[in-house]
């Protein structure tokens, strides 16, 4: 894999709030095809920098790549209006938090709504499109229902189904399953799974470990805005190379341990 | 008394002509103060401030000035500076600019309470400026304010009874000259208070059904 151009290259990207640096030279990249999973702890800079790739924030310094192609600032220095930041984040898909759906409009309108307006794509084709999406997340009998009257674990499927909808090269997915009540993750990741087997390239904040385990090529883990160490999920969770990793993954496992018990 | 209430019905052509004129009058000054409006919400959520405070300092003027007052301005005031009104172009530009402030704020308020995950999805999505605006923001800002919406409607009929004063042939206009004609004030100004009370009635059905779509939504 690292023979190939990365499909997503972050180079030295910086964010602060006042003296506060959220994010501090960070660098790493993301195969084609590959899914990372930013582990870390809260506040430790992930979903800023998650917000940062896809311009949400405006990064103070940095560069973001996609295929080669800049975001956010020219190849020539200039920092883009917002027609071209729009047409170059219509590339990335993201999944929120908190669903962020759009609550005037069905599920398939929900799903249909930026191929039709923003790509400007045929909308019969769209709408085909739309309904396989619905199918393959098991949410096509709710076609034409409001988010309002969906569960977290459909919502967020069909936050899924409408970011695919766009044929981004890259899906990020800000904390997916943070916003879920614990019985209604598991169908979400599942759709995340599969995603992830198809070769889809991901790039997943999370706090589930066993996603990240088990689901991710790499993961990247992050303290104090600061990428502390990068490896495969085995080499991480079974060796972890700091000191601040395993710090974390054991305050995560005692966390685990005592709201199991 | 039923006497009275015969000359009025006699008097029926004049009355139902004033009747046209207000229905027109506030339809197309509800929807172009809406859309106008709507607009100006834009300018109010600016972060720009350079564009945030004068729109803020002009719906503050329009609110805090009378009606009555903005009117007389606009048909005898303006034309004093060279701009010329007939007193239906007068009546209309009247009702649009000076609701269009009220409505501006009605939709500033909903949109401030909006939760901003889906504004900001669309953003992600590729959206941005008017069409972000109209696409994303505006539909449910719209299903949400809708009753107050409809009270400004409201509002809106009843200050075009105003502009009988500027000689526009609305229905206040048709039942002062009724009254003015037979010498029958109450017959005359209780049927017009009960045709403005119709068309509440009408725009309160309007509201409602608009309400059990935004309850679907919700």
């Amino acid at each position: 894999m690292p023979t190939r151009i990365p499909l997503l290259s972050v180079q030295s990207l910086r964010k602060s709030y006042g003296s506060l640096h959220v994010l501090d030279d960070i660098s790493f990249t993301v195969a084609p095809g590959e899914t990372v999973c930013l582990l870390g702890p809260s506040g430790s800079g992930k979903s800023t920098l998650l917000r940062c790739i896809n311009w949400l924030e405006r990064p103070d310094s940095g560069r973001i790549l996609i295929d080669s192609q800049p975001i956010g600032v020219t190849s020539g220095g200039v920092v883009m209006n917002d027609q071209q930041l729009a047409q170059v984040r219509t590339r990335i898909g993201m999944v929120f938090q908190q669903f962020a759906l759009w609550p005037h409009l069905t599920v398939l309108q929900n799903v249909m709504e930026a191929p039709v307006h923003v790509q400007r794509r045929p909308k019969d084709a769209v709408r085909a499109e739309a309904e396989a999406l619905l199918q393959r997340v098991g949410l096509f009998d709710k076609r034409d229902v409001f988010p309002a009257r969906l569960s977290g674990g459909q919502k967020q499927r069909v936050g899924i189904a409408r970011a695919l909808a766009m044929k981004p090269a890259l899906m990020l997915f800000d904390e997916p399953t943070s916003a879920l009540d614990p019985e209604l993750v598991g169908e979400v990741l599942a759709v995340m799974r599969d995603l992830s087997s198809e070769g889809m390239t991901m790039l997943v904040v999370t706090h589930e470990m066993a996603f990240a385990r088990e689901a991710a090529h790499r993961v990247v883990f992050m303290d104090h805005g600061v990428v502390v160490e990068t490896g495969t999920p085995e080499a991480f969770f079974e060796a972890p190379s700091t000191e601040r990793g395993r710090q974390f993954l054991q305050r995560f496992s005692e966390g685990r341990a005592v709201s199991a018990g | 008394m039923m006497n009275d209430f015969a000359t009025v019905w006699s008097e029926r052509g004049l009355l139902l002509s004033g009747l046209g004129n207000t229905v027109l009058l506030s339809v197309l000054a509800g929807l172009a103060a809406l859309v106008l409006g709507a607009l100006l919400s834009t300018l109010l959520m600016s972060p720009r401030q350079l564009l945030s405070l004068p729109a803020k300092a002009l719906v503050d003027l329009a609110r805090c000035t009378p009606f009555l007052l903005f009117a007389y301005i606009v048909y005898y005031g303006l034309p004093s500076m060279g701009l010329q009104f007939d007193a239906w172009s007068a009546g209309l530009f009247a009702l649009t600019a000076y609701h269009a402030a009220y409505m501006a704020e009605i939709l500033r308020a909903a949109w401030a309470a909006q939760p901003r995950a889906p504004i900001e999805a669309g953003v992600a999505f590729g959206y941005s400026g008017l069409g972000l605006f109209r696409r994303i923001v505006l539909p449910p800002l719209a299903l949400s304010s809708a009753p107050v919406l409809g009270n400004q409607l409201i509002q809106i009929i009843k200050d075009s009874a105003f502009l009988t004063i500027i000689t526009l042939p609305e229905l206040t206009h048709a039942v002062s000259s009724i009254q003015s004609r037979h010498f029958i004030p109450f017959a005359a100004f209780l049927t017009a208070v009960l045709l403005y009370w119709a068309l509440c009635l009408v725009i309160e059905a309007g509201v409602a059904a608009v309400g059990r779509l935004a309850e679907a939504r919700r």
